[in-house]
């Protein structure tokens, strides 16, 4: 049996501790970590929400809450609480900094456009901003459902729209033991 | 097969040699560190090497046909049955029935045994501590049936509060189905005092024993359970093969579990006979290689000595609860005693979520576990929403727990500031 024969070692995840410590920095880029740190717009809507919807990922414990005012068409207040791991909460909190102010539509396009990039780990087709460094998380397969929930969480609530979200959202796919 | 020399001396570096696994590198330059082992166990050259030799030299179905390869493999299952009889001081190798892992071998005992003989109002006490396969088997009894369900609440240092036990177990109490050793704590139960409690009240008692088999001696007899459950993977065998051990004349008394080939006597379209124990309960082709490997684990622990691996456990746990727990910001949870501790070793790094802390660990090539272990009401009980969890076995070092430890250090500093 080889020593070095595991898919890890196939090439798909560059090696070496100084790759190691790289391949952590991809993951939590400075700026993923200060949203993490600092987060924007968290906090609770209160009365002038218009829709919201929760997400969990129970299997880690990850917990969203979205909460939007909707004036019309557009998204003119958005918050989010809940806990996490850095990802989770460090993406809900670049997604409502990128949100707010864009209509329905563009959130949803916007929505997609990330799960694309989490699916091909290229940077997005559109410009989402920060969010660009959560494009390191592809190369993460479990870590991708944390950064997608806020974004699902999201569209879930939009769906809503008047009425009480239906159910808890989760990007959880597999049980584990 | 069988060791008569007695256990073999207590060598780490001896024993990692037989696990090749355990020289691989994460990445290049990054060695594996596996303290993952309270999920599944890595697996020594003598089981691979079982595996190899069954389908290589003996494979042929069991119990049906008189041709030499059939009957050598039926031999070397049957004595597979007795080598793990003897493994836990079971008085007849037919109270042991081979299933896919410890979850069928207590839905076994929840569709062949519960169902027939449990009735509404009738009371089955778990504990809070639970893995979910010791949990939900019930519920779903309970739904079906309106059996109630009492749960013996956890303490804040992870034991039991058998006070409560005490007063939870009665003269409606049918069953009491337990732990021996949590998985997400390392809580080691007193099984043998609930035991008492139980047959007090004449109820029957399951111990899912994942966690003890594997880890310390096991004895049947002595402790007077009338199921008891655990899982091949966990003690160096293959995925997909499990034991349930009954009292023959309990499994007698059973109604059966899954029907099909094997488990009966005859068939005609109109009714069936069931097989005799152990048979009754094994339908199907069965994992004969699962079970010859299994024999061959069991061979591997035996040589050891279970007191010996329990030994070593104790002293790595002793050390890693000083160790982490002098890191700043660590919260362990679970008995601060390592004499009620298996090696397992939970715990919390202040401001950083246990998925991060796993992802740093695994870039340093510390394999941990991180989550809720299956045992969401544990972390419901301790107030969080998951932990980071090591848990060692036979192979693991104190080189190892340092470098565990280092790693959670060097978490600490990676998301040194947050306050979250
Ligand atoms: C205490 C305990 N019970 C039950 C199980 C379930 O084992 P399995 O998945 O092999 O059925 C496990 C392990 O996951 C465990 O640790």
């Amino acid at each position: 049996m080889s020593e070095r024969n595991g898919p890890a070692a196939r090439g798909a995840i560059a090696g070496g501790p100084q790759q190691s410590e790289s391949l952590l920095d991809d993951l939590y880029k400075d700026i993923i970590l200060d949203h993490y740190r600092n987060p924007r717009n968290r906090g609770s809507l209160g009365a002038a929400r218009t829709c919201f919807a929760e997400g969990a990922n129970p299997l880690c414990g990850d917990q969203i809450t979205i909460e939007v005012t909707l004036d019309g068409d557009r998204i003119e207040q958005v918050q989010f609480d809940g806990q996490g791991c850095s990802i989770s909460q460090a993406s809900a909190s670049m997604m409502t900094d990128y949100v707010k102010g864009k209509t329905v539509e563009e959130a949803r396009g916007a929505a997609g456009a990330f799960q694309r990039m989490m699916t091909s780990g290229e940077p997005p087709e559109e410009d989402l901003g920060d969010i660009e460094a959560l494009s390191g998380v592809a190369k993460f397969p479990v870590r991708v459902k944390c950064a997608s929930l806020s974004w699902k969480t999201l569209e879930q609530a939009l769906l809503a729209r008047g009425a009480e979200a239906q159910a808890t959202v989760t990007t959880d796919e597999r049980s584990a033991r | 097969m069988n060791q008569s020399n007695g256990p073999r001396p207590f060598d780490v570096e001896a024993i990692r040699r037989d696990f090749p696994i355990l020289k691989r590198e994460v990445r290049p330059g990054v060695p594996l560190v596996y303290l993952d082992n309270a999920a599944t166990s890595q697996k020594p050259v003598q089981v691979l090497a079982e595996i190899t030799r069954f389908y290589r030299d003996h494979n042929a179905n069991i119990h049906r046909g008189v041709h030499t390869l059939s009957m050598e493999a039926t031999e070397l299952y049957e004595n597979a049955r007795q080598t793990v009889a003897t493994f836990i001081n079971a008085p007849d190798p037919r109270g042991i029935v081979f299933t896919r892992n410890v979850t069928e071998s207590i839905n076994l005992v929840a569709h062949g045994w519960a169902r027939k003989y449990l009735h509404e109002g009738d009371e089955v006490v778990l504990t809070e501590i639970e893995h979910h396969s010791n949990i939900v088997p019930w519920q779903i009894l309970r739904d079906e049936r309106g059996i109630v369900l009492k749960f013996i609440p956890m303490l804040p240092d992870g034991t039991l509060d058998l006070d409560y036990a005490r007063t939870a177990i009665g003269p409606r109490t049918k069953l009491v189905s337990v732990t021996a050793m949590s998985n997400a704590l390392g809580t080691i139960v007193p099984v043998a005092d609930i035991v008492a409690m139980a047959k007090e009240h004449g109820a029957k008692v399951l111990v899912d024993a994942a966690q003890q088999v594997p880890h310390m001696p096991s004895d049947v007899q002595a402790l007077g359970c009338d199921f008891f459950a655990f899982t091949g993977h966990k003690m160096l065998a293959p995925f997909g093969i499990g034991v349930l051990w009954a009292p023959v004349e309990l499994l007698d008394a059973m109604g059966p579990f899954l029907g099909g080939g094997d488990m009966i006597l005859t068939v005609t379209l109109e009714q069936s006979t069931w097989n005799e124990v152990p048979h009754k309960f094994e339908a199907g082709t069965p994992n004969v290689g699962g079970v010859v490997a299994l024999a061959a684990a069991v061979d591997y622990l035996s040589s050891l000595g279970m007191e010996a691996v329990r030994a070593h456990e104790r002293e790595l746990v002793d050390y890693a609860l000083r160790r982490l727990g002098d890191v700043p910001g660590v919260t362990i949870f679970g008995p601060p005693d390592a004499d009620q501790r298996g090696g397992v070793v939970s715990f919390d790094l202040e401001g950083v979520h246990p998925h991060d802390v796993g992802q740093v660990l695994d870039s340093r090539g510390v394999a941990v576990r991180t989550g809720h272990h299956c045992a969401q009401p544990v972390m419901a009980a301790l107030n969080v929403p998951a932990t980071a969890r090591a848990s060692f076995y036979i192979y693991n070092t104190t080189d190892e727990v340092d470098a565990l430890v280092a790693a959670v250090e060097e978490t600490s500093r990676y998301f040194g500031g947050v306050s979250v």
